[in-house]
């Protein structure tokens, strides 16, 4: 990895980071977060700030497929790496079948959440795709809704698992 | 939430990362998944000068069986990694179970076993569970290597006989025929929540006739402890629900936990009964190690 010093003397990282299928090279600082390049430099705002310290979940993303806080994981040390956020769910303005089923359970209350779950969700369902209510409760255990809407929660992910389709 | 200015080191393999440790000294830090190193200085409980990371190192992550060594562990397997490992499904499932009910599926994909073991948290899951079952960890630095029992690795809170420069580079189990092992983890929540107060459990079980025990305590004392009193009065005996119920008292009259926020010190030596007794139970019963 590139490091240069700036003239004040800080150490900035040349990073390339594969978001949502596209490639962007940053320059940041060590104590530069994945979830502030991902929101200050990339304007994703999606992926939302809860407490910062990998409890809330509400900064979910997809990293090498895998969910992780993004407020735990430094830029450098995403560096050459795939990660998915919320805004790459869509195709051709299509919303993801998860992002229609919260519609539809009526799954968004405040919204703040929503994010993160439907990220969760999202890693579940394409390692598992016919989860039980158990491994769905299980998938969102990182994730904390302080409307407390769970039930609409699990329940739009459950409608989501490949025994339901066809059954509309 | 800030997290203060540091330099940031990428070590490409052991050696490395142990020169760095050794020249830049006790400001440096290192961090592989980072989880709880991070947290603490958001939180501004560590102060450091520089993080070295180790994520980049290959071959520390395997997780295998050796015929002569046991079941080797890459220090650099995260959570999930160890929960789902086919290896550690087959000989030790009391292992990926406590992998499981580990923090949540955010952080077990980042966490990694030697960072819980190195951190050296009195309330660590995989401790008691590791302790009882036997396990040696490797210890490596730029020049060489050494290796100890788990349960010689702690002194106290955060605290480990780990020198500067050296590196948790491997975990392994030796075999030694347990019949059943169990981990209990007693917390207020059943995910993200530390354990109040952790139980492990090792037994060589015949017929009902105990062999062997091996016990292992999390977060009642200042380093994850044994509790030899109560081995030595399962070993060689019959099991029965009398002799089970003495194992769980003995177990909390030996321990010394501390009040806090998660429990006060007689709740906690209570709950050492209960769940000393359950675990012990489970282990005896159970159909693997």
């Amino acid at each position: 990895m590139q490091a240069v010093q700036d003239k004040e003397g800080i150490k900035r990282y040349l990073i390339t980071l594969h978001v949502n299928g596209d490639s962007y090279t940053r320059v940041v600082k060590a104590n530069t977060l994945l979830v502030n390049v991902l929101r200050d430099d990339l304007d994703l705002t999606g992926t939302k700030k809860g407490c910062e310290l990998g409890d809330c979940g509400s900064c979910t993303v997809l990293l090498e497929g895998k969910p992780v806080n993004s407020c735990m994981v430094l830029a450098v040390e995403a560096d050459g790496r795939e990660i998915l956020t919320i805004e790459g769910l869509a195709q051709n303005e299509k919303l993801d079948q998860i992002q229609e089923a919260f519609v539809d359970n009526a799954a968004v209350q405040c919204g703040y959440c929503s994010s993160g779950m439907i990220m969760s969700a999202k890693a579940l369902l394409t390692s598992n795709p016919d989860p039980t209510e158990q491994e769905v409760r299980e998938a969102i255990a990182g994730n904390l809704c302080r409307c407390t809407g769970y039930v609409n929660i699990v329940k739009a992910i459950l409608s989501c698992r490949k025994s339901e389709e066809g059954s509309e | 939430m800030y997290l203060p200015d540091f330099d940031y080191h990428a070590a490409a393999s052991v050696e490395e990362a142990s020169n760095l440790l050794g020249s830049l000294g006790t400001e440096a830090k290192l961090i592989a998944g980072g989880t709880d190193v991070m947290r603490m200085m958001k939180e501004g409980t560590l102060a450091l000068k520089s993080l070295i990371s180790i994520t980049r190192v290959k071959d520390l992550k395997s997780i295998t069986h050796d015929q002569e060594k046991g079941v080797v562990i890459g220090a650099l397997a995260t959570h999930n990694e160890v929960m789902l490992s086919p290896v550690l499904q087959e000989k030790y499932m009391s292992v990926c179970e406590t992998a499981h009910h580990m923090a949540n599926n955010q952080i077990r994909n980042i966490g990694t076993i030697g960072g819980n073991i190195a951190n050296a948290v009195p309330s660590a899951d995989f401790l008691p569970i590791l302790i009882a079952l036997g396990a040696e960890i490797t210890l490596q630095t730029s020049s060489g290597s050494r290796s100890m029992p788990l349960e010689d690795f702690f002194v106290g809170p955060r605290q480990s006989v780990i020198k500067q420069d050296e590196i948790l580079t491997e975990i392994i189990i030796p075999e030694k025929g347990f019949s059943g092992s169990n981990y209990h983890k007693f917390g207020l929540r059943r995910s993200g929540a530390l354990a109040v107060v952790g139980v492990a459990v090792a037994v060589t079980m015949e017929d009902n006739l105990c062999k062997d025990v091996r016990i292992a305590l999390g977060a009642v004392a200042p380093t994850p402890v044994r509790v030899p009193e109560v081995e030595e009065l399962l070993r060689g005996r019959e099991i029965s629900a009398a002799l089970l119920e003495e194992a769980g008292q003995v177990a909390a009259a030996n321990c010394r936990p501390i009040d806090d926020i998660r429990g006060s010190k007689e709740y906690r030596q209570d709950m050492v009964r209960v769940f000393t007794r359950r675990t012990l139970r489970k282990a005896i019963d159970a159909g693997h190690v």
